[in-house]
């Protein structure tokens, strides 16, 4: 498991926006976090939060001419943000390697997906094509596709949806990366492949001790997977800690609401699902001060001043969080049922009319 | 059926089939096989009741709620709306009825018309009415304001909505004829967490004020729990089990459903350690050569040589609670004993129900009694 030592990925106060038609786009907004080998690091959060921004900045993906990056993500002391064109490409797939949410749109549709396996393979390794075909189809049996040496000749559309994603997850392993990052891996599946291909990504770290970044909505997901959580909300990070101190020990608010909104099939079912009010803001003009402001039940005249992101007294030193609540007061708020975590509705008092969407609140 | 004569069937669906024919030849179509997407499924929708139907992707559930909406027309079967016979009734005849149902459908981006205002979408069946204008905006307004929209955005367009907002305006459309019946197809698994339940309480207050009856479709069992008061979970164009929507999660009886169960991660790190999963292996096979016998056999982890040779029969067991399998987990001696062939059963599957547990222990069939 996660080994104690150095980080091999420092990601501090990474900021990505994004100038557009509407204004400046503030993806995200001071992200920071390690990452050690053989750990799994779960990055939770609705769409639109900026958590595949995040992942997709470490490997320059969302370079542009309209972007603009600040902060630092150090990878094995090589820096991540300012790295050229010609470096990031060695560390692309060698080094940390992506697994895209999409398997029907990331795989080339006229290649068959043994070449395009050996095409990644022979990019970075100074190898045979004969080498890099036996690699490909250790690869694909690896992954679990059954009679690799012949699926390696078809093409991605002869695969069902989940073979494709067992495919593009045999990619991002070709070339042994220390990194993984996966974005949404088993949102396009069923439930019964998700929960092979979830296994299989446990086997995966055991066997070669690699980290995985896993960026998803599905808090069952990060339950069954992660080690170390951090929930993200309008770009930037409100929660972060162990995957027991986030689910247990929950700080934010936010987090609460989300806790409280799934739909859980262990439990006798509930008469209403409790649900977070409103909308996430609009990236390009977000509420002043803590962004949950808006839609926060416990919201009160500090909230108009960012919370640091650091761990409260009382909470465990890795589990770090944005609210300026006390936590015993947070502790006793965020029970709505005993034993249950979630969001209490809105502050009753203030409803004259009972419109849910955008409640243009003015703290003296 | 299984009606307890509690309300009046809206809607009857008798050994319904769709066949999707696949054709080849350059000049000459030639019919090579067909796709079975929906193979004898039979059920009545209750007046004022929730069916979720469920089932993993191309299991058949999308076809079976556009047939039932007659968008399609079945290959064989009967269909009966409010008692009369709708199964081949012509574009004209169906006109009267669309009001009646109506449909919110998955994407909430592809399902509303982007160079249309929202007045215009959810006014558009109103002027198949009186259609004066006077009456349609009002009743414009105070369907956004029924589905929690603001009544000022009827002159916006749906680019200007969020996602969740979106559905909102779909359901608002649906509203708009008083329908009896809504066919909502997999209303809110394009939504976040937060904005599902938003969802979901929305239509269940609609439901409660309206009187509505609901076909909710979708891919996962932890959604459809909050709204139905029955399940079907479909695999491979059949119905595997129909149960009342609590049992279904105490006691699967068809090793499909508990499969599905087992599948999904619980959020509860604590809770999900504890539970050793075992996962199904493979995916389903493809519905042109659907296998032989129960369909789930290929992946069945309890599949005997029964399975691969004779279909089951939907059994009847007691509280109206029927499943498709030899094998059945979750049932007592007692229970399975009393256990008929149900008649919406399939026509083409075995007439015996399945034999007790005791006899069958051995082969893997964990009959543990659950309950009682």
């Amino acid at each position: 498991m996660s080994a104690a030592d150095k980080p091999i990925l420092e990601v501090r106060d990474l900021a990505v926006s994004f100038a557009t038609d509407e204004g400046v786009v503030q993806a995200v907004d001071g992200v920071s976090f390690d990452l050690r080998a053989g750990e799994i690091l779960a990055v939770v959060g609705e769409s639109g939060c900026g958590k595949s921004v995040t992942a997709m900045t470490l490997l320059g993906l969302t370079r542009s001419p309209n972007a603009r990056f600040d902060g630092t993500a150090t990878y094995k002391g090589t820096e991540l943000l300012s790295a050229t064109d010609e470096e990031l490409q060695r560390i692309r797939g060698a080094e940390i390697a992506m697994i895209f949410q999409d398997p029907m749109a990331s795989l080339n549709p006229v290649m068959k997906i043994g070449d395009q396996i050996v095409e990644q393979i022979l990019a970075h390794n100074e190898i045979t094509k004969v080498q890099g075909r036996d690699r490909a189809i250790e690869l694909l049996d690896r992954v679990g596709i059954p009679r690799a040496r012949e699926r390696a000749d078809s093409y991605p559309h002869e695969f069902s949806g989940g073979m494709r994603q067992r495919v593009m997850i045999a990619l991002a392993l070709s070339c042994d990366p220390s990194v993984l990052i996966a974005d949404e891996p088993t949102t396009a599946l069923d439930v019964t492949v998700q929960a092979q291909i979830l296994r299989r990504f446990r086997e995966l770290r055991d066997e070669t001790n690699a980290a995985l970044i896993l960026v998803t909505h599905d808090l069952g997901v990060v339950a069954d997977l992660a080690d170390q959580v951090a929930v993200m909300y309008a770009g930037r990070i409100v929660e972060q800690g162990t995957l027991d101190d986030v689910f247990y020990d929950p700080q934010h608010p936010y987090t609460w609401g989300l806790l409280g909104a799934i739909a859980r099939i262990d439990r006798p079912r509930r008469s209403r699902l409790p649900t977070i009010p409103g909308l996430p803001p609009s990236l390009a003009n977000r509420p002043q001060g803590c962004h949950m402001r808006p839609r926060c039940p416990h919201e009160h005249d500090a909230c108009l001043k960012v919370p640091p992101l650091e761990s409260r007294e009382g909470a465990a030193a890795g589990h770090r969080d944005r609210c300026w609540l006390e936590p015993d007061r947070k502790r006793q708020l965020r029970e709505i049922a005993p034993g249950e975590i979630g969001l209490r509705p809105k502050a009753p008092p203030v409803t004259p009319s009972a419109k849910p969407p955008t409640k243009p609140k003015r703290a003296a | 059926m299984s009606s307890n004569g509690a309300a009046a069937p809206l809607l009857e669906v008798e050994h319904i089939k769709l066949l999707f024919p696949i054709k080849q030849g350059i000049f000459i179509d030639r019919v090579v096989g067909h796709v079975h997407a929906v193979d004898d499924i039979s059920f009545v929708l209750r007046e004022g009741e929730t069916l979720g139907l469920v089932g993993e992707s191309g299991c058949g559930k999308t076809t079976l709620s556009r047939t039932v909406m007659r968008l399609l027309e079945p290959t064989g079967g009967t269909l009966r709306f409010r008692g009369s016979e709708v199964t081949h009734a012509s574009r004209k005849e169906l006109m009267p009825l669309r009001r009646e149902m109506q449909m919110v459908f998955q994407d909430p981006y592809a399902s509303l018309n982007p160079r249309k205002r929202i007045g215009q979408i959810v006014g558009m069946a109103l002027h198949h009415g009186d259609g004066k204008p006077e009456h349609v905006e009002p009743r414009v307004r105070e369907l956004l304001a029924r589905v929690g929209l603001s009544p000022e955005h009827v002159n916006r367009f749906p680019h200007e909505f969020s996602g969740g907002q979106r559905q909102r305006i779909g359901v608002a459309r649906a509203l708009a004829v008083e329908p009896r019946l809504i066919v909502l197809d997999e209303p809110v698994s394009a939504l976040d967490v937060s904005i599902q339940a938003q969802i979901i309480n929305l239509l269940e207050d609609l439901q409660d004020d309206l009187g509505l009856t609901y076909l909710f479709v979708a891919h996962d069992l932890s959604v459809v729990r909050h709204v139905s008061d029955r399940i079907a979970v479909m695999y491979l164009g059949k119905l595997m089990e129909v149960s009342p929507a609590e049992e279904l999660y105490t006691k699967a009886i068809h090793p499909y459903t508990a499969a599905l169960l087992e599948a999904i991660p619980i959020p509860d790190p604590r809770e999900n350690r504890k539970r050793r999963r075992s996962v199904v292996s493979g995916e389903p096979p493809n519905p042109i050569n659907p296998p032989k016998g129960c369909v789930f056999h290929p992946r069945c982890p309890h599949a005997t040589d029964i399975c691969k040779t004779v279909e089951p029969p939907l059994t009847q067991y007691a509280n109206g609670h029927i499943a498709a399998c030899h094998h059945p987990l979750n049932v007592t001696a007692a229970e399975l004993k009393a256990a008929t062939v149900s008649p919406t059963s399939p026509l083409s599957a075995g007439k015996a129900t399945p034999e007790a547990p005791a006899a069958k222990a051995g082969a893997g069939a964990e009959g543990a009694p659950a309950g009682e």
